[in-house]
């Protein structure tokens, strides 16, 4: 029961950090930092979340006999699987609930339906969580063979921007294709648009993006936002992480660049499509409370120090718990 | 493909080759190509005789605007499929941004906090 209480608090609490996270200002001062944190708090809440669902539908059937206090011959000996991952904790304790239904050997008083509705619960909650993930990958690759086959009848080659891809489009665009045939694809109009130095800083931009797999980071946070965009938490943690992203490729791109040559390719692309955004879908996603756009050239013009080497240690040990804690209470004996 | 946009008809293999001159390919490479533009849905062919005739699908206009339209649409997987280097703003963001530009090329201006602006 302890560990389900763990679990439980654990739940809540990554739910209350990605709040608190979600508001704070200081990820901007250390974007690859924050990132590390998102994903710890993402998967931390997953294991907790479906481990309590779970850890409910098996509590009172412990098999080592301590406050069995459910109707089901939860007794010592009851099947070799049982028995075979007893005292494994939270995981091993689904299990043998597991193999006791399946030999039908459950009791069928309130307080074991109301077990069995936990258990189904945390299962439905696991099933979704895998779901969406895997649907969301096929969408994003799906999607991506679509650019590939139109870019390889569309694109050609320009010297002003080596290794990148050119559109004939007049608006200004500017994009990567990730994947492991990656490209990056640019606009006639961007080219018109910005010059030489700032379309090298476009390019070793969206080189960081490619490089770094981003969008791998940003994919668990799409499909949750596919699954619980109902969910301001989930709205808000997608979003903080979308432009922590974007703020560590503009960081990576300043190694190589002058941070100026970013910023005002920045300003440049982004008032150039403001009038272009056209349809309700775009207006809605545009509608940030500050815009992010902005966020970034503030912070390229004017660099805040990073953060202390203290604090740096501080969130990773918050995102070492964070997946450690949950993990260990649903493998280890209690 | 490019042929088959500029050709106001549709097109038989042989009319596609003698068009490629520059290129000096065989018969069946252009042959292959052409089949398997057919098989992605690039182009449309139909009998004629003994021989298919191939035409596009659709404009290369068409598909420039559906590559372009697919890369702004940053609205849910789309976000995750590829990664724009500036976001859609809205129109008085964009107006804000271009005040910004302004500012910035005045050398001694650029102190202000744009998140503010």
């Amino acid at each position: 029961m302890t560990a389900v209480l763990v679990l439980g608090l654990m739940t809540a609490t990554c739910v209350q950090a990605a709040a608190v996270l979600a508001a704070a200002r200081w990820p901007r001062r250390a974007p690859a930092a924050a990132i590390v944190l998102w994903q710890a708090l993402g998967l931390g809440w997953g294991l907790a979340a479906v481990g309590t669902l779970i850890g409910l539908g098996t509590a009172g059937q412990d098999p080592l006999g301590q406050g069995s206090a459910g109707p089901g011959p939860g007794a010592p000996g009851s099947g070799a699987l049982g028995s075979g991952v007893a005292g494994s904790g939270v995981a091993g304790g689904a299990l043998s609930e597991v193999g006791r239904l399946a030999r039908g050997q459950l009791g069928l008083g309130p307080m074991a339906l109301a077990r069995l509705a936990c258990l189904v619960a945390g299962l439905v909650l696991l099933t979704l969580l895998v779901w969406v993930l895997l649907s969301a990958s096929a969408a994003v690759l799906r999607a991506r063979q679509r650019q590939r086959a139109l870019l390889s009848l569309l694109a050609h080659g320009d010297p002003k921007v080596p290794g990148a891809l050119v559109i004939d489009y007049p608006a200004a665009a500017a994009y990567c294709l990730p994947g492991l045939r990656s490209a990056i694809v640019i606009s006639a109009g961007t080219l018109d648009l910005l010059d030489s130095a700032e379309l090298a800083a476009v390019l070793a931009h969206e080189r960081a993006h490619l490089r770094e797999r981003h969008d791998l980071v940003l994919l668990p946070f799409v499909a949750l936002l596919n699954g619980f965009a109902w969910s301001p938490v989930v709205r808000k943690a997608h979003q903080a992480v979308a432009l922590l992203i974007e703020m560590h490729a503009d960081d990576m791109a300043r190694r190589h660049r002058p941070a100026r040559e970013l910023a005002t390719a920045l300003l440049r692309v982004g008032a150039a499509g403001g009038g272009l955004a056209p349809s309700g879908a775009l207006a809605a996603a545009g509608s940030a409370p500050d815009c992010d756009v902005a966020a970034r050239v503030t912070r390229l013009l004017r660099p805040s120090p990073g953060l202390p080497a203290a604090a740096l240690a501080l969130v990773a040990m918050a995102a070492t718990l964070a997946i450690v804690v949950p993990a260990a209470v649903l493998v280890m004996p209690f | 493909m490019d042929v088959l946009w500029e050709a106001s008809e549709s097109l038989t293999v042989r009319q596609v080759s003698e068009q490629l001159t520059e290129r000096d390919l065989a018969h069946t490479t252009v042959m292959t190509v052409l089949d398997r533009l057919s098989k992605k849905g690039f182009a449309r062919r139909q009998r004629d005789g003994r021989a298919w005739r191939y035409r596009a699908a659709e404009s290369r206009e068409a598909y420039v605007t559906e590559l372009m339209l697919s890369a702004l649409d940053q609205t849910g997987d789309r976000q995750a499929a590829l990664a724009r280097f500036v976001r859609s703003v809205s129109g008085s963001e964009a107006r804000a941004l271009q005040h910004a530009l302004e500012a910035l090329a005045r050398p001694h201006d650029h102190h202000e906090d744009l998140s503010r602006s």
